[in-house]
């Protein structure tokens, strides 16, 4: 993994209720690179939350918003987040349910443009 | 109306949970000689007898790379065109080796296939019966007839 990327990524594991964060090659849904907790598939959830943010994409571009800024999906015990960064690249992170959420989403929007 | 349809009936319903979850729009299992086992999508045989036969090619010439490289054995090609993408893997079952080519739209991706292409191979594994003791020997005599009854269980006709 290159150095630049497992810093990134290691920002995002810091916060208290993160159990890993992956870089996601958007179109393809496959790891760019991973830091996960064990247990975690990361492939899958590389290549579903791919699809889910596409599929979110086409329905904000249609309604003409744009594309997503950040996805925050709660689950019955935890959370998917998903911001886009540069070269359609995801910024994804699975945490707790009771996450600090808006100190996630600015550590995942630091590392997407540190990733640009 | 899109139709999954085998030859060998086990290998139909993880073949058609496969292609929901994955989003592929054509599937086509073989063996490694071309051998059509399965299909989905495909309307016409003249495209399935094809892709069998181009996909068996492709696998072959790709592990014979391999055995030049002194890789282990051909596993999988993945080419992503501008509205299509084309997943070919090879995998083994009880019944024996088999290729599977994958073609799927902008509505999936290679991500996604690899991720249920492994619950399909494990899928298959689960409901393949047992090998028979002694395998069926291939007679030139009987192909045409095998072939034929093939496409009938294939098309439908």
């Amino acid at each position: 993994m290159k150095p630049g990327f497992r810093y990134v990524l290691d920002a995002i594991t810091r916060i208290r209720g993160v159990n890993g964060a992956i870089l996601v090659a958007g179109e393809d849904g496959l790891i760019v690179a991973e830091s996960l907790m064990e247990g975690v598939r990361g492939n899958a959830v590389a290549a579903l939350a791919a699809s889910l943010y596409q599929r979110f994409r086409r329905a904000t571009e249609f309604a003409g918003v744009r594309r997503p800024e950040f996805l925050h999906l709660q689950a019955a015990e935890g959370s998917l987040l998903v911001v886009p960064a540069p070269n359609d690249v995801l910024v994804v992170a699975v945490a707790a349910g009771d996450i600090n959420v808006g100190l996630a989403r600015l550590e995942m929007i630091r590392a997407s443009e540190a990733i640009a | 109306m899109t139709t999954t349809r085998a030859v060998d009936p086990w290998t139909l319903e993880p073949l058609r949970r496969f292609v929901a979850e994955a989003g592929a729009r054509l599937a086509l299992l073989t063996t490694p000689a071309g051998q059509v086992i399965a299909q989905h999508g495909f309307t016409r045989a003249v495209d399935v007898m094809a892709a069998a036969a181009l996909g068996a090619a492709i696998a072959a010439s790709t592990a014979e790379i391999n055995r030049m490289l002194a890789e282990p054995t051909f596993r999988a090609l993945a080419h992503q065109g501008v509205r299509h993408g084309i997943y070919l893997a090879s995998f083994a079952t009880p019944r024996g080796p088999m290729l599977a080519l994958v073609v799927y739209g902008l509505d999936s991706s290679i991500g996604l296939v690899q991720l249920f292409f492994e619950d399909l191979v494990r899928d298959l594994a689960a409901a393949a019966p047992l090998p028979e003791e002694r395998p069926k020997t291939v007679l030139a005599a009987d192909f045409e007839r095998d072939l034929n009854q093939s496409l009938a269980a294939l098309f439908g006709r």
